[in-house]
């Protein structure tokens, strides 16, 4: 494995990409960066400020460091669940690894990158984030592809611990290419007071993408949010499901998600909540917008409760955009182009992550040059 | 010249014809109040006035300082100098009232405020919503604001307000009528006022009012005598009034109405 210090080391190519994407070149702003490029991890480095605080490494790397690792390993995620579960357990590359120690309050991001460059390169990666107890953290991760890279794949299974009274907001920004197929499998275990914020946000065309993590709230007062934005277009084929199994006494769940689709894209967004306590809150909230006649959007909500007491709605509205909302802005000076342009970026505000300022406004501005790209 | 004619207009909406042949005509710098009772029209004609699509016009026509604008969409029109007041405004999640506003001031979002742009978005006590969706978890009262507040920034020549004061308590309502009254009178500009209420009156100078029954417009005289006798009379003997006169023989002649003369007295 080939590790470098210096982030100017990284190929500059890579380094654009990765850019376009959410990563901070500066690190300054970052508290921690880890790169996966194909297969090897190839740079990891834990800002200095922030040593004592966070562990960042590559995954195989931290199971030869942390024998322990091994109680988190293939814990939440059965290894045999499904066909791209079995080949990471049969061999991965490494992945990433993220500890962030007890009562650390981490005030800048932590960021990670995912990245293919070669074609016809099958990506199997095994992540591991541990937010020990009283622990406060923003994570964004970027999975990118290469321009040069096609035909590829991404296995990525991801095993989350959040413990008592840890608060981890973690954000996932999928660049991925037309021929890429990705396949993330995620769980996280949420402790008592503990908060878990999953975002994803799909904005550039891809082959297919399907993924359904979920989320264990089993302390009591456990949280978990999971916000998806996701901008299918150009014959993208987007899963993405979110679930919620709400086992401690006064746990939370919610799910927000803006689906766009337009030039034959197809997106199914599915969602379940599961009440299993007699105490337990949970609301699914699916809104999406159909922009032409060759797309597709379906919403799937599955609501659960088995004890007296839970309660669990949802709300989901797939359509058009609003005539009288484009009207309205029409009356404000504004051409019908223009208006339609106003509501679809409104659409996909990201105020629904509840990310600290400085991180929304660097997702908004991928949202925009992707915007204005496509 | 005329600010706005409207020529013989008939209106129809989801097939249903809400307005027959109706005629008006404002001249610049003159604020009008329209009566009438519920269901007469009011609505329709003013966003026909606008060009909201919903409202679509079967015949007649629509000037505007001398252009015919029948076929003009809204965002022209709003161009031309016509502005609207919406009764019920639709929410827009997103996207931000800042960015609204910025909008109708011809900005880009990315801009900043003026400072007097500014005060007088503290004047409307409408600072602490700049930040949020635009009409998202906005109270009736202040959607009235919010929406006269975007027409000031519009800087339009015809403003057609559908009832700014209903559902506004005592203290907005005196700032929305001091408010249009300034600007108009600023200005030199029009408005269109649909009210119930006779409260407005007594911060709009308006010479003329005009009430809007069975689809056609009547009795264009003084705002406060009329208002008096719809009170005194009820919209329902208007219907049979004998001294029901269209507009033209009205306009400019400031004719007294001292009395209504119902078909039964």
């Amino acid at each position: 494995m080939v590790k470098k210090n210096e982030l100017t080391s990284v190929p500059h190519t890579i380094l654009e990409e990765a850019y376009k994407a959410g990563i901070d070149l500066s690190e300054g702003n970052r508290s921690g960066t880890l790169f996966h490029v194909d297969q090897t991890t190839i740079y990891s480095k834990v800002n200095e400020f922030f040593k004592g605080k966070i562990e960042l490494m590559d995954t195989k790397e931290a199971l030869r460091k942390h024998p322990w690792l091994n109680d988190y390993r293939w814990k939440l995620l059965d290894r045999g669940k499904d066909e791209f579960t079995k080949r990471v357990a049969e061999n991965f590359s490494g992945g990433y690894f993220m500890r962030i120690l007890p009562r650390a309050e981490v005030t800048i991001p932590l960021q990670s990158c995912l990245m293919i460059t070669k074609r016809d390169l099958e990506q199997r990666v095994h992540n591991i984030i541990i937010a020990e107890e009283d622990s406060k953290v923003h994570i964004i991760t970027s999975c990118v592809q290469h321009f040069a890279a096609e035909a590829s794949s991404h296995l990525g299974v991801s095993e989350i611990y959040v413990k008592k009274g840890a608060m981890l907001n973690f954000t996932m920004i999928h660049n991925w290419s037309k021929e890429t197929s990705v396949r993330p499998r995620s769980a996280a275990l949420i402790e008592d007071k503990g908060t878990f914020v999953s975002n994803y946000v799909c904005l550039r065309p891809v082959k297919d993408v399907q993924m359904y993590p979920v989320a264990f709230c089993n302390g009591e007062g456990s949280k978990v949010s999971f916000n998806s934005i996701l901008y299918g277009h150009k014959n993208s084929l987007l899963d993405i499901g979110s679930r919620a199994v709400l086992n401690g006494k006064g746990s939370k769940a919610e799910m927000i998600t803006r689906a766009i689709a337009r030039e034959d894209a197809e997106i199914i967004v599915r969602g379940m909540i599961e009440g299993n306590t007699s105490e337990c809150k949970g609301h699914l909230e699916c809104r999406g917008l159909i922009i032409d006649d060759k797309s597709f959007i379906q919403s799937i909500p599955e609501l659960i409760a088995r004890k007296r007491g839970a309660e669990i709605t949802h709300e989901a509205a797939v359509g058009k955009i609003s005539e009288k909302e484009i009207v309205y802005l029409m009356t404000r000076k504004l051409s019908r182009d223009q208006a339609v342009s106003i509501i679809i970026r409104g659409f996909m505000n990201v105020g629904i992550m509840g990310l600290p300022k400085s991180l929304s406004e660097e997702i908004n501005r991928i949202i925009d040059s992707t915007a204005e790209a496509s | 010249m005329k600010l706005l004619e409207v020529k013989d207009l008939k209106v129809k909406v989801e097939n249903k014809i809400i307005l027959n042949d109706i005629s008006l005509s404002l001249k610049a710098n003159e604020s009008y109040i329209m009566f009438g009772p519920n269901g007469s029209g009011k609505t329709t004609l003013v966003n026909a006035i606008m060009g909201i699509p919903l409202y679509e016009i079967v015949s007649g026509k629509i000037m505007f300082m001398g252009e015919d604008i029948t076929k003009k969409t809204v965002d022209e029109r709003s161009k031309l100098g016509i502005s609207i007041g919406f009764q019920n405004p639709p929410e827009i999640t997103g996207v931000k009232f800042s960015d609204l506003l910025k909008l109708c001031l011809g900005k880009d979002p990315k801009d900043k405020f003026s400072e007097g742009e500014k005060k007088l978005i503290e004047a409307f006590k409408l600072t602490g919503f700049l930040d949020r969706d635009i009409n998202v978890d906005f109270s009736g009262g202040e959607r009235k604001r919010a929406e006269i507040l975007q027409m000031i920034f519009l800087k339009p020549k015809l403003l057609l307000l559908d009832e700014p004061d209903s559902g506004v308590d005592v203290e907005s309502l005196k700032l929305i009528g001091k408010e249009i009254q300034r600007y108009v009178e600023n200005t030199g500009s029009s408005a269109l006022i649909i009210t119930h209420k006779g409260d407005i009156l007594d911060y709009i100078k308006a010479k003329y009012a005009c009430v809007l029954l069975e689809g056609k417009s009547h009795c264009f005289a003084n705002p406060k005598r009329i208002y008096e006798n719809i009170k005194r009379c009820g919209y329902e003997e208007c219907l049979t009034c004998q001294k029901r006169v269209i507009e033209e023989q009205y306009l400019g002649q400031e004719k007294r109405i001292d009395k209504c003369a119902p078909h039964n007295t």
